[in-house]
């Protein structure tokens, strides 16, 4: 297969492929059908057409409805995919999410189950602001019962999501609104990237970068310009945030002895802590350097420009902090 | 109006295993044999009895914590019942979910919910499966007055009328929030008025009138299944006890419990049995076998192992978490 193929149509392929596979599957969300467009990020153009209004549904501006009446098909056997356009707006609808999708396998005993992925987008850099662009996984990595998966590239979002609809529990499906136009190898039909691995985005020796979603791509340039300075940097894309591929990750620091954990949601609290915390579990005597961890600072999401670009991790500080592992000295 | 003389029995039978095992429970809780969290249906038997003989048994129901009633008319069986509200692993749900979160498929019951009016969304949900499967199924959800003032009621109506989903909502208006009287919590006479704002069908009904309350919920049933949409059912019925068993329900008037008395469902529909040429000899033998059916149920629950702790790593995902 040549070529190339955006996020945005990877998705696409990646949703149309499921439905033509499965009639239960079907996609709930605003303005996601043929009339209003295909949505907001025209996720779906084209799919209505395919399928039909009943299963591509057009809902009301009402995040509580669209993710209880996923859960309910879910229960029933179909497996519906929710898109809430922005990823703040999942707050809106925490108990669904929190109290029914995640604990309903459990508290059942295992007689029902919730095979629903919720497909949300979101992301700092454009200037939405603070209730538009927060990066919340750390909330739903912290629930017992949820996946969460962010891709970093087009090839990825197809396969990852293929295995989301495939997965029999829920799973909350990160897409970043600046990712929607990358383009990738084009992965062919049917490709499908297995949830809780991660990738090994780039082999090195020095100091593993362990990172996810967008930050992947800064990561990767950081490295590349770091190994101009003779500094060997691995770059991990966990791919699913949560379980997360603790062997992989494990692995790799391992080998190099030195960690950064970077992602762009805020640092404190966030998931960096736990993959940071584990590490010195697994790893206390052989590290050659404290854990660094990068993430947003802690306010809401700023609006302009120049204090959006401050409020992320930039290049700049991803290179101090791998510069800081390297010249530890105990 | 009447109804037919054998689906009356069946509600009866329904209504008196709902009774029985509350009682049950009751004196269980009261004698210190167990200890737990026990939101009693006393009072709202009926309501659930005569809902549940007008569904069939794959039909979807979507309750709340206060469900008993529900779940026991709907057919979940009396064993793993105990079992479950006990903590024992032969309950429905393993002893994981407990009263709260009763759920057995066998029967139709999805979720019970222990969050206030979030049953609705998820009934929605069943009942678009049903839909869109074309399948005959239906989904009735229910709930109390109080969860009429949660956004997720309105946002449910809204989204089922929209759709034309086969769902019958049932509100059990049994007049009271937790602590708080309908009047003080609810800016509108009956929450059935409600109905209109959603273009939908609302139905305002006795609970406690067998006859009335299974015609009105076939008759949402029939439109539901014939695909003419969604009905919002309104029961009045009270509860006769406190919030939960053993809270103080002293903030309920001498006059609301004299009426409560009154409306008592039990003798009502003993009464009724009788006007319909069921005697004596045959309801209490009918009593008889729940009795014996309620005492095997408890005895079971009590005979069950406890879960293993094994159990908090099975069920979080399809694949058992490591140990």
């Amino acid at each position: 297969m040549s070529g190339k193929i955006t996020m945005a149509a990877a998705l696409n392929r990646a949703i149309d492929e499921a439905m033509a596979e499965d009639e239960g599957v079907i996609l709930l969300g605003e303005d996601v059908a043929a009339k209003q467009g295909g949505g907001v990020f025209k996720i779906s153009a084209g799919l209505t057409e395919k399928y039909g209004e009943h299963r591509i549904r057009a809902t009301p501006i009402s995040e509580q409805a669209i993710l209880g009446a996923c859960v309910g098909a879910a229960l029933a056997g179909m497996r519906p995919i929710a898109e809430i356009m922005l990823m703040n707006f999942l707050t809106v609808a925490m108990d669904q999410i929190v109290n029914h999708a995640a604990k309903l396998r459990f508290m059942s005993g295992g007689q029902t189950n919730v095979p629903l992925v919720i497909r949300t987008t979101t992301g700092v850099g454009v200037g939405f602001g603070g209730q538009h662009s927060d990066m919340l996984e750390a909330w739903f990595a912290h629930v017992a019962g949820l996946k969460v998966v962010t891709p970093s590239n087009a090839a990825d979002a197809q396969g990852l999501m293929r295995a989301a609809i495939a997965c029999n529990d829920p799973v909350i499906f990160i897409e970043n609104i600046l990712c929607y136009g990358l383009q990738s190898e084009d992965p062919g039909a049917n490709h499908i990237v297995p949830l809780g691995k991660a990738a090994v985005a780039k082999e090195g020796t020095d100091c593993s970068i362990i990172t996810y979603g967008r930050t992947v791509l800064d990561a990767l340039e950081v490295a590349g310009q770091l190994a101009e300075e003779g500094i060997s940097v691995e770059v991990i894309d966990l791919r699913t945030i949560a379980p997360y591929d603790e062997e992989t990750v494990t692995a790799s620091v391992r080998k190099t002895g030195r960690a950064v954990v970077l992602h762009e949601a805020v640092k404190a609290y966030g998931t960096g802590a736990e993959i940071a915390a584990r590490l010195n579990e697994k790893l206390f005597g052989e590290l050659k350097a404290p854990v660094q961890r990068l993430g947003g600072a802690f306010s809401a999401v700023p609006m302009a420009s120049a204090l959006e670009q401050s409020w992320i991790p930039t290049k700049d500080g991803i290179k101090q902090a791998v510069h800081a592992t390297m010249n530890w000295k105990k | 109006m009447k109804i037919d003389r054998d689906k009356l029995l069946d509600i009866y039978t329904r209504t008196m295993r709902i009774a029985k095992t509350d009682e049950k429970f009751r004196s269980l809780l009261m004698s210190g044999k167990f200890a737990s969290m026990y939101y009693t249906v006393r009072g709202q038997e009926l309501v659930s009895a005569a809902a549940m003989a007008a569904l069939e048994p794959t039909d979807y129901l979507v309750t709340t914590y206060r469900g008993q009633h529900d779940q026991i008319a709907k057919g979940v069986p009396l064993k793993p019942l105990f079992a479950e509200i006990i903590g024992k692993a032969t309950g429905t749900c393993k002893g994981k979910g407990g009263a709260m979160h009763i759920t057995h498929p066998d029967s139709g019951v999805m979720v019970t919910t222990g969050v206030v009016g979030s049953g609705l969304p998820i009934a929605n949900g069943l009942a678009m499966a049903a839909q869109n499967r074309k399948d005959g199924r239906i989904a009735v959800t229910c709930f109390g007055d109080g969860a009429s003032n949660i956004g997720a009621f309105h946002e449910a109506l809204n989204m089922a009328e929209l759709y034309k989903l086969p769902v019958i909502f049932i509100c059990q208006n049994n007049r009271y929030g937790e602590h708080t009287a309908f009047a003080d919590h609810t800016c509108v006479d009956s929450i059935v008025t409600r109905a209109a704002a959603y273009g939908m069908k609302g139905v305002k009904v006795d609970g406690n009138d067998a006859e009335a309350m299974y015609t009105v919920v076939k008759e949402a049933a029939d439109r539901a299944r014939a695909g003419e949409g969604p009905t919002l059912i309104e029961a009045m019925c009270y509860r006769m006890m406190g919030h939960f068993f053993g809270a103080d329900f002293s903030y309920m008037p001498k006059e609301h419990l004299e009426e409560m008395a009154r409306e008592d469902p039990l003798p009502r529909l003993r009464k009724l049995m009788l006007d319909y040429q069921y005697s004596e000899a045959e309801l209490d033998a009918i009593l008889a076998d729940i009795d014996a059916e309620v005492e095997a149920a408890a005895q079971f629950a009590f005979d069950s192992p406890f879960p293993d702790a094994s159990e908090l790593r099975i069920d979080v995902y399809e694949e058992e978490i490591a140990a």
